[in-house]
């Protein structure tokens, strides 16, 4: 595969030769940083704009289609209306948590997005702790929106808030075993060295039945995660106006919303990388023609792919199932999940530990 | 490149992300004041007292579990890093480990805090 290391050394050595090594560093830390703002930005267009196309598809409707071809630039209008709204904050609310929640959603997010490896070599943070430092980034999430909940001095957005605390808190113990199931299999957490470990199959196929039930573990958590689905009660449209962000207006709003697509995005790019092998291509043992075609095709196309066929996953999962009750959610976590990911633990460190793995 | 330096990269474009869009959103969006506009959106009445209040016992409880099994999983992320070269012996001593934070979630289940009521 093509590492995308070669280019950044590359363009490292081209900048060192010109000026000195701190310039040449703080120049690249502005690349960076406006390469993930960028991808960010895109991310975000391009999960609202799919969202809309899929929830059209599976109500037979056409979805957005005036604006530009396929409605393609909708999107960007939308973005537009809502830069031109006004931003309310109303009188009795806590006005320095109101304000701040916003912030912590998103760091939350660009946080784990910027774990993501995209290509060989393509990734901004690269921790030997990746799953950890992912996990607890995405983490804070939930603090931003308990603040904006509480803060907003509105019963429905506390009470959005709150759902959404236990529910989210309750659902990381659930991707936390599936992905601890495979870092069992792989003996790493870093995530360029976990796509490295799948080049001869991905972790689905390599890691036996306890692979498949930690993914189908995760696709169920991971949607709870990021409050979407039939799990959507934090912000029950029918039942709490918009759950914990009632009261915000305008592009405050706006931030919540891109906060929570690029999460799916992040959620389903996540269960691409780890279980089915991120940027690494599709191989059949013994079909060398095959192979080199597969090969052929760049890696960051291989995990847009998958990442991009997860979350249309997960968009059918959101637009086929009713939305289920509190008591029932934290019920299929506690009762169910955590016990069966407990087991499924178990049973992959024994067929780790007796070798019984491809 | 050192990835805490980049670890900062990230933290500022967040932050910028969300310091452009509102203060863009300020510049060019119109303002009118209105005393309905500051009101909670409720019911279309004003609300009656405030909503910073004591909440339902039973997301604590859930809460207090939480933390529980988030430290466990926080301790199994290190000991999977090397459970391949423990083998049957990190099997077993986790065995135990699992055993007793079983009985917990068992206890807590036996005496209906799992239940929602």
């Amino acid at each position: 595969m093509f590492d995308f290391g070669v280019v950044t050394s590359w363009i490292h050595t081209q900048l060192t030769s010109v000026m000195p090594e701190g310039l040449a560093v703080f120049l690249e830390c502005v690349a960076i940083g406006v390469c993930l703002l960028l991808l960010y930005v895109v991310i975000a267009i391009i999960m609202i704009y799919m969202e809309r196309k899929v929830c059209a598809a599976f109500q037979c409707r056409l979805g957005p289609q005036r604006v530009g071809p396929w409605g393609s630039v909708q999107v960007f209008c939308d973005v537009f209306k809502m830069l031109t709204k006004e931003i309310i904050i109303i009188r009795h609310s806590d006005k320095f948590l109101y304000n701040l929640a916003p912030y912590i959603v998103i760091l939350a997010s660009v946080m784990a997005f910027a774990c993501i490896p995209i290509n060989r070599g393509m990734e901004i943070l690269d921790f030997n702790v990746g799953i950890l430092f992912f996990m607890a980034a995405s983490s804070i999430g939930v603090v931003g929106i308990l603040l904006a909940g509480w803060s907003s001095n509105n019963k429905f957005s506390l009470i959005g808030a709150m759902r959404s605390g236990a529910q989210m808190i309750s659902y990381e113990l659930s991707i936390g075993l599936s992905i601890l199931t495979i870092v069992v299999l792989t003996d790493t957490m870093q995530f360029s060295e976990i796509v490295m470990r799948q080049a001869d199959g991905w972790f689905i196929f390599k890691g036996h039945i306890p692979a498949v039930i930690a993914f189908i573990i995760y696709l169920i958590a991971g949607n709870a995660e990021v409050n979407r689905g039939p799990f959507d009660l934090p912000e029950a449209e029918s039942e709490l106006t918009a759950g914990y962000h009632t009261e915000y207006s305008g592009m405050h709003f706006g931030l919540f919303y891109v906060a929570e697509f690029v999460n799916l995005f992040i959620i389903s790019s996540i269960a691409a990388t780890v279980f089915l092998g991120g940027w690494m291509p599709l191989h059949i043992p013994g079909l060398d023609g095959f192979n080199a075609v597969m090969d052929a095709i760049p890696g960051f196309i291989w995990f847009f792919a998958k990442a991009l066929f997860v979350v249309w996953l997960l968009m059918w999962i959101k637009w086929t199932f009713p939305r289920l009750r509190i008591d029932q959610i934290l019920t299929l976590e506690w009762k169910y999940l955590v016990p069966i990911g407990l087991l499924n633990l178990l049973l992959m460190v024994v067929v780790v530990v007796f070798k019984l793995h491809f | 490149m050192n990835n805490f330096v980049l670890l900062v990269v990230v933290i500022l474009i967040a932050i910028l992300i969300v310091a452009a869009a509102i203060g863009i959103a300020k510049l060019i969006a119109p303002r009118s004041y209105n005393p309905q506009k500051g009101e909670a959106y409720e019911c279309g009445i004003p609300t009656r007292g405030k909503s910073w209040m004591q909440f339902k016992v039973g997301y604590y409880l859930f809460a207090i579990l939480f933390l529980m099994f988030d430290v466990e999983t926080v301790f199994l992320f290190a000991w999977a890093v090397v459970v391949q070269d423990l083998g049957v012996y990190g099997l077993l001593s986790v065995l135990f480990f699992l055993l007793i934070l079983v009985l917990g979630l068992a206890y807590a289940w036996r005496k209906g805090a799992l239940e929602w009521k």
